[in-house]
């Protein structure tokens, strides 16, 4: 495994790709709320929503399925939210008998669940859209222009331009500790829990240590090249009239959701 | 994949946009003071420092250990970040992570990152540095072990704040979704003590200066220890409460007027079908009760093992 694979950006020359990248944060965002706005049980809403993201999908040249694919991620969070299936009065749907405990699952908190778990999967897809398309220092760059405060952004530029090399650090430290805990077929290997906690504790204390004087380094290398306490970009975003039209139809999209939400 | 989710992160939808937009504004408030402190108190050098201790946490979380089962135990870094750069950097640094988290892997939402900034970024950071400023004339083992129980805590009121606001927005019923929460999360905080206590252990051995008078983790004033121990009693005191009797904190919900738009109309109760899991408030204040004597217990022993072999 080679550590960029956290970096989830797909080259391309798509119409979404080339959106400018302060419009594609902030339609995600609307999406978001939009969604959070939405009623319980707004299966038509929920429906144009899904229909939005398919088109964008379409439009980014992925391929229709691309973030559907991606989608599960958040689903085992959808834990958190099971209860409401029989905390909810309403009326009973089925119930089951489970150890010494009765579960009815009533028709409202069939609902709010469902409801609950739709909502969480089509925004998740709404952000995996946004990271496939927009390459990080752009997200970045972008949250600078909406008044993220500067040392925000720039701790954030930092972490993502030095992330991949202490990962690789971490890599190696894995494979260290690996390579030394060889073990005879059949034979417990290494202490026990604590001793192990330890180890990985101390690994962790060993990865600070390199990563601040590393920070060192980094510093003096960059007031060797001019530093003066901010970042500077060679790609100013510049606002196209297309990027106007499709925000503004974006949101016109999310206002048609939420009445039809309502209806 | 080595990077395994905390159950911390809350993705888009499990909160109400209500609860949310509260959150972000604490959250917000909280690091704008962050900032006007960290822009007065560091210089231009210690900006490239927190991007690369940022960078640091976030890997730190894929030094894992295994437990048993299959299972393994990893960092969270919020109580060691803040103890190491002190509170106000350590709060930026733990942002940009759940920042960066959010954006690039997905691992918690965008319109919730308010809440999970508060409860895995500040209330940690607030626990972490509050307890162990106390103790910052102490000796190692005073440190180390004051370190522990803040590790364990800070893992704990984030656990309980997220709790609290996944049962405000009418995600989950307040009994279960507390005691699952603060359950799961008694045991993953011993492996975030026994990490933090390790890696710091480490760094006083190697590098003692980072740790000592006039580094960053000895700047934050008194207040911290006030603040740090009024949250951890917050936590002592109100886990219990909300997992034996919910119906008070309900009421003050409704108060408050939460929970009316949170649940829907009950035009038709049926009270003998909704059976409530782990319904009898005697089970689960037992339940609570032994998780939290057990919790209580292996810190005890692990603490006192550890001591002796250091002495």
């Amino acid at each position: 495994m080679h550590s960029d694979a956290f970096d989830r950006y797909h080259h391309g020359h798509s119409p979404i790709h080339s959106l400018d990248p302060r419009v594609k944060v902030l339609v995600t965002l609307a999406f978001i709320i939009s969604n959070a706005l939405l009623p319980d049980g707004a299966w038509i809403a929920f429906a144009l929503a899904w229909i939005f993201i398919l088109v964008a999908n379409i439009f980014s040249q992925l391929g229709i399925g691309f973030t559907f694919r991606r989608s599960f991620i958040a689903l085992p969070f959808a834990l958190a939210a099971i209860t409401v299936l029989f905390s909810i009065p309403g009326q009973p749907v089925s119930s089951f008998h489970f150890l010494m405990w009765n579960f009815t699952i009533t028709d409202a908190g069939l609902l709010r669940f469902v409801s609950i778990v739709i909502r969480s999967w089509l925004s998740v897809q709404m952000a995996i859209l946004l990271v496939a398309t927009t390459e990080f220092p752009k997200i970045v760059h972008a949250l600078n222009h909406l008044r993220v405060p500067t040392i925000i952004t720039v701790i954030i530029s930092f972490l993502y331009r030095y992330l991949f090399v202490l990962v690789d650090e971490v890599l190696r430290l894995l494979r260290a500790r690996q390579a030394r805990s060889a073990a005879a077929a059949g034979k417990r290997v290494g202490g026990n829990v604590m001793w192990r906690a330890r180890i990985a504790g101390h690994m962790a204390g060993q990865l600070f240590l390199r990563s601040y004087e590393r920070s060192d380094r980094i510093y003096n290398a960059m007031l060797s090249r001019g530093y003066k306490g901010e970042l500077m970009t060679i790609h100013p975003h510049h606002f196209h009239a297309s990027d106007r039209w499709i925000g503004a139809a974006s949101i016109f999209g999310f206002i048609i959701m939420q009445i039809a939400g309502r209806l | 994949m080595l990077y395994s989710p905390a159950p911390l992160h809350i993705p888009d939808g499990f909160l109400s946009l209500v609860i949310s937009i509260i959150c972000w504004v604490i959250t917000a408030l909280t690091l704008s003071i962050a900032i006007s402190r960290t822009n007065k108190s560091l210089g231009e050098k210690q900006v490239p420092l927190m991007g690369i201790m940022a960078a640091f946490i976030f890997a730190a979380q894929m030094i894992n250990f295994p437990v048993a089962g299959g299972t393994s135990g990893h960092l969270l870094g919020g109580a060691l970040a803040a103890i190491v750069l002190g509170p106000w950097a350590g709060m930026l640094v733990m942002t940009a992570v759940i920042a960066v988290q959010a954006l690039l892997i997905q691992d918690g939402g965008l319109l919730v990152m308010g809440a999970n900034i508060l409860n895995m970024g500040l209330i940690t950071a607030a626990i972490g540095y509050g307890l162990y400023r106390g103790v910052l004339g102490g000796s190692r083992g005073t440190k180390l072990a004051v370190a522990g129980v803040a590790a364990w805590l800070s893992v704990m009121a984030g656990a309980l704040a997220t709790a609290l606001q996944l049962w405000l927005s009418g995600t989950s019923s307040l009994q279960t979704v507390v005691l699952a929460m603060l359950g799961v999360h008694a045991f993953i905080g011993i492996g975030e003590v026994l990490i933090t206590v390790a890696a710091l252990g480490f760094i006083l051995r190697t590098r003692p200066d980072l740790l000592g008078e006039g580094s960053a983790s000895a700047g934050g004033g008194r207040g911290w220890v006030v603040a740090g121990v009024l949250i951890s009693l917050i936590v002592v005191l109100l886990s219990p409460f909300a997992s034996a009797s919910p119906d008070g904190l309900e009421r003050v919900a409704e108060n408050l007027g939460f929970l009316d738009t949170a649940q829907p109309a009950p035009y038709e109760i049926i009270p003998d079908y909704t059976v409530p899991f782990l319904g009898e408030t005697a089970l689960s204040t037992i339940l609570a009760g032994v998780i939290g004597l057990i919790v209580v217990g292996i810190i005890v022993v692990l603490l006192g093992q550890r001591m002796k072999a250091k002495s």
